[in-house]
C-alpha cells in the first residue's frame, strides 16, 4: 500500500534519497536546496542509510567529489540551486563526458545578478547543453517520482549519463502538499543494485579516466555521448512504464492537458503548469478549445513528439521562466519553435518570458496569454512574437 | 622499515611507465615514480591528477602511462575528485563491494595546488580523507607556457612576470604553502625534493601513504624549460636549493616539526640562482641589492624553521 503523507518538495526528494540509499552524497548548502543535504545528513547521523556524506567546501568540489565517487563505482547523488549549479558548470560537462550516472536535484532559483533567492529557470537552462539529462517537475509528487526514475535512467547501460531533476524553488521545494510515497522495499527493488561496468576500485582491471583527447578522437567521443542521449529517449519511456506499473502514475516526455481537440495551447514548465491548468479548465467551461503541454524531459529534447503534438493547433504560446538574451525568445521557445518548423508549420507560435526572479504569475495573467492566442487564432495575425508577462513597464 | 636501498627499490615494477611525453630532465616524473614506489606492491592505488604538464603528458588517449587506476577531471579539483573516490571506497567497503587495500593519491602542479586548487585541497585535508596530496612544485604554470604562480620565487622571470627595464621579474615572494598546510593540523605534512638517492622523498611518501588520514607532500620538481638550467643539471639544481636553504627538507608529524637535513655549510643563495636563466637579469651591478634581499628572506625563513624544529 502506498503511503499517504504531506511533505514539501525538499522533504520528498530527501526521502527518495533515503530510500535509494546511495553510496555517496557530496553537497554544499544553497537556498532553496539546502534542506535536502540537511535532511539527508540526519538520515546518515541516524544510521538510516549506509551513505558516505561528504560535506564539501563548495559546489565545484561537490560535483568534483561526485565525479570521483561515481568513477569509483559508487551510486552518487547531490542537490543544488542557482549559483551552486553555476559554480559546478565546468564539472557538469566533465561528469557527462565521463559517462558518470550521477543524479542531482536542481531546485530552480534565479541566477545572480542581481542576487535573488526566488524561483526561475535560469540556472538549469544555463546547463541545458552540458550533456545532462533534464527532467522537470510540476510538484512534490513529480519531484519524488522523477528522482527515483532518474537513477534507473542514468544507470541504464545504454545511457550512462547524469540526470538533473529540476523543480521550482520555494513553490515546490518548501510548500507542503499531499504526496503518495512508495514503500522503502519497493523503491529499493525498483532502483536495484548498482553494478558499474568499469570503475576505479576494480584493482583487477585498472582504468584511466579523463585523458587528453586530441582531434583524432575527441569528435567521436562527443558523438558517442550524443548517442547515449539518443538512447535515453527509449529508456526514459521504458522506465516510465515500469514506474506506472508500480504506482499507477503515468509519465512521458511531456504531459498533454486537454489537448485532444485543442486549438490554442500554452507550453510551460514546472509549477506554473498547475496554475495554467486551472485557466484551461475555466476556458473550457466557456467553450474555448484551450490546452496545455508541460514538458517533463527537456534533455534529450523530444523534437518530433512535441512538434507533432502541436501540429493542427492554430496558435501556441511558449512560456519561458528564463531570459536567454538572444533577443529571439527564451530557450524553451527557441527549441519548440524549431520542432514546429518541421512538424507544425501552420501553427503560429509566440513567446512569453515570465516570472523572473520569482515574480508571481497569477491565473489572470495566464488568461491574457490565452486571450492573445485566441485573437491570433481568429485573425491569423501575430502582433508580437516576443513578449513579457507580468512586468512593470 | 628495512634499510633504504635505491638499487633494490628500483627493481620494483614501475607504476608510471616510460613512454610518457614529459620533457627530458623534468623533475615531475621522477617525483611521481618515487612516490608510487613507496606503495606496497600488493596495494592498489587510485591516482588523480590536476590538469598540467604531468596530466597532459602521461595520459593521451588512447594511451596511459599509469599502471594504477587513474582519473583526471579538471585543473583546480584533484583533491576533491580523489576525496570522492575515497568516500566511495569507505561506503563500498561497508557494504562489502570492494576488498583489499586501495590507496588514494592526488598529484597537482604548483598552479593546481597553491593557486586555483587551493580551496579544494584545503577542504579535502580538513575533511580528513585518507589520502595523500602531492604537489610537484615547478614554480610556475609550465603547461601553458611558464606563467607566474604564487609559488614562483621573487624576481623570477616568467611570461606573466617578465623581467623588464622597470620591473625585475615577479615582485612578490613565494607563498609558503607547506607551512599553510601544517596549519591544517593534519597527521602528516612534509617538504621534500628528488635529492641524492631519493631516500628523503621515498621515506616521506611511505609515511604519507601509510599514515591514516590526510597527508600533504610539497616536492620541488625543477623544470628545465621554465627555470632555464642545463637539462642534465636537474639533480645539481635541487642540491643547490637544499644546501642554500631555499628549499629545506622537513616534516610535520602530528604537529611536531622535524628538520631532516641541515647543510654542513650553508651556501649563498646566488649559487642556486646562478645556473638558472630565469634569474639571469639579477646578475648586474644595479641589481645587487635584489640578490641581497633574496638572501635575507631565505635566512629569515630558515631561522624560523630552525626555531620550529627546535634546532635554533
Ligand atoms: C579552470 C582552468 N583555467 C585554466 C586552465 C589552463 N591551464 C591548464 S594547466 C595550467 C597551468 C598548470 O600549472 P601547474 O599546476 O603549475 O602545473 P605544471 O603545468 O606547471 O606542471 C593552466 C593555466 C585550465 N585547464 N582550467
Ligand atoms: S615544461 Fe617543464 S614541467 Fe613541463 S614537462 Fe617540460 S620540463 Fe616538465
Ligand atoms: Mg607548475
Amino acid at each position: 500500500m502506498a503511503i499517504k503523507d504531506k511533505l514539501s518538495g525538499n522533504e520528498a526528494v530527501a526521502i527518495a534519497m533515503r530510500q535509494i540509499d546511495p553510496d555517496v552524497v557530496a553537497a554544499f548548502p544553497i537556498t532553496p536546496s539546502t534542506e535536502v543535504p540537511q535532511y539527508f545528513s540526519q538520515f546518515v547521523a541516524n544510521g538510516q542509510v549506509h551513505t558516505e556524506f561528504v560535506a564539501v567546501e563548495s559546489e565545484h568540489s561537490a560535483m568534483s567529489a561526485c565525479i570521483g565517487a561515481e568513477a569509483a563505482g559508487a551510486r552518487t547523488m547531490t542537490a543544488t540551486s542557482s549559483q551552486g549549479l553555476a559554480l559546478m558548470w565546468e564539472m557538469l560537462y566533465i561528469a557527462a563526458s565521463l559517462h558518470l550516472p550521477i543524479v542531482m536535484s536542481v531546485i530552480n532559483r534565479a541566477l545572480s545578478g542581481p542576487i535573488n533567492i526566488h524561483n526561475d529557470h535560469s540556472d538549469s537552462m544555463g546547463a541545458r547543453d552540458s550533456g545532462w539529462i533534464q527532467l522537470y517537475c510540476e510538484d512534490n509528487q513529480e519531484a519524488y517520482d522523477n528522482l527515483i526514475q532518474a537513477v534507473r535512467i542514468a544507470e541504464h547501460k545504454d545511457v550512462q549519463l547524469p540526470v538533473m531533476v529540476c523543480f521550482d524553488g520555494f513553490i515546490t521545494s518548501h510548500a507542503v502538499e499531499n504526496i503518495e510515497l512508495i514503500e522503502d522495499e519497493k523503491v529499493k527493488a525498483f532502483v536495484g543494485e548498482y553494478k558499474p561496468g568499469y570503475h576505479l576500485l576494480n584493482k583487477d582491471n585498472p582504468i584511466a579516466l579523463g585523458p587528453l583527447d586530441m582531434p583524432a578522437f575527441y569528435f567521436e567521443h562527443k558523438r558517442a555521448q550524443a548517442e547515449c542521449m539518443q538512447n535515453a529517449k527509449k529508456v526514459i519511456m521504458e522506465v516510465a512504464q515500469e514506474f506506472e506499473k508500480l504506482t499507477g502514475r503515468k509519465y512521458g516526455f511531456f504531459e498533454e492537458y486537454r489537448m485532444d481537440d485543442a486549438e490554442v495551447a500554452v507550453v510551460v514548465l514546472n509549477s506554473t503548469a498547475g496554475t495554467a491548468k486551472t485557466v484551461v479548465n475555466e476556458l473550457r467551461d466557456q467553450g474555448i478549445k484551450a490546452g496545455l503541454i508541460k514538458p517533463r524531459v527537456f534533455r534529450p529534447f523530444p523534437f518530433e513528439e512535441i512538434g507533432k503534438a502541436l501540429s493542427g493547433l492554430k496558435a501556441v504560446a511558449v512560456m519561458d521562466k528564463a531570459e536567454s538574451f538572444s533577443t529571439a525568445g527564451g530557450p524553451l521557445f527557441a527549441e519548440i519553435r524549431s520542432a514546429m518548423f518541421d512538424y507544425a508549420k501552420d501553427t503560429k507560435a509566440i513567446n512569453y518570458i515570465y516570472g523572473l526572479g520569482g515574480r508571481d504569475v497569477r491565473a489572470d495573467e495566464i488568461k491574457l496569454v490565452y486571450q492573445d492566442l485566441i485573437d491570433i487564432a481568429r485573425t491569423g495575425q501575430v502582433k508580437s512574437t516576443f513578449n513579457y508577462l507580468g512586468i512593470r513597464e | 622499515m628495512a634499510a633504504y636501498n635505491l638499487k633494490t627499490l628500483t627493481d620494483k615494477p614501475e607504476r608510471l611507465t616510460g613512454g610518457h611525453r614529459m620533457c627530458a630532465g623534468c623533475g615531475a616524473p621522477i617525483v611521481v615514480r618515487t612516490v608510487l614506489r613507496a606503495l606496497k606492491p600488493e596495494d592498489h592505488a587510485v591516482v588523480g591528477t590536476a590538469t598540467g604538464c604531468l596530466e597532459v603528458s602521461t595520459c593521451i588517449y588512447p594511451y596511459t602511462a599509469w599502471k594504477d587506476s587513474f582519473i583526471h577531471s579538471a585543473f583546480e579539483n584533484a583533491a576533491a575528485t580523489v576525496s570522492g573516490a575515497e568516500a566511495a571506497y569507505r561506503a563500498m567497503s561497508r557494504t562489502g563491494k570492494v576488498n583489499g587495500t586501495t590507496k588514494f593519491i592526488a598529484f597537482g602542479g604548483d598552479g593546481g595546488t597553491y593557486d586555483i586548487g587551493f580551496q579544494s585541497l584545503s577542504g579535502a585535508m580538513e575533511r580528513g580523507h585518507d589520502m595523500v596530496y602531492v604537489c610537484y612544485d615547478n614554480e610556475a604554470y609550465m603547461n601553458t607556457g611558464i606563467q607566474r604562480s604564487s609559488s614562483t620565487p621573487k624576481y623570477a622571470d616568467t611570461t606573466t612576470s617578465p623581467a623588464g627595464s622597470d620591473i625585475p621579474g615577479k615582485v612578490q615572494f613565494k607563498k609558503d604553502l607547506t607551512m599553510v598546510m601544517a596549519a591544517h593540523n593534519i597527521p602528516y605534512v612534509a617538504q621534500s625534493a628528488p635529492f641524492r638517492n631519493m631516500r628523503d622523498l621515498y621515506e616521506k611518501a611511505e609515511k604519507a601513504i601509510y599514515t591514516p588520514g590526510p597527508a600533504f607532500l610539497n616536492v620541488m620538481a625543477p623544470c628545465p624549460r621554465g627555470w632555464r638550467y642545463n637539462t642534465p643539471q636537474l639533480m645539481e639544481v635541487v642540491r643547490l636549493a637544499i644546501d642554500s636553504c631555499v628549499w629545506p627538507l622537513y616534516e610535520v608529524i602530528e604537529g611536531k616539526f622535524v628538520l631532516n637535513y641541515k647543510p654542513r655549510k650553508k651556501i649563498p643563495v646566488v649559487d642556486y640562482l646562478k645556473p638558472q636563466g630565469r634569474f639571469r637579469h639579477l646578475f648586474t651591478k644595479e641589481n645587487e641589492g635584489l640578490l641581497e634581499e633574496l638572501q635575507q628572506e631565505v635566512d629569515r625563513r630558515w631561522n624560523r624553521l630552525l626555531e620550529l624544529c627546535g634546532e635554533a
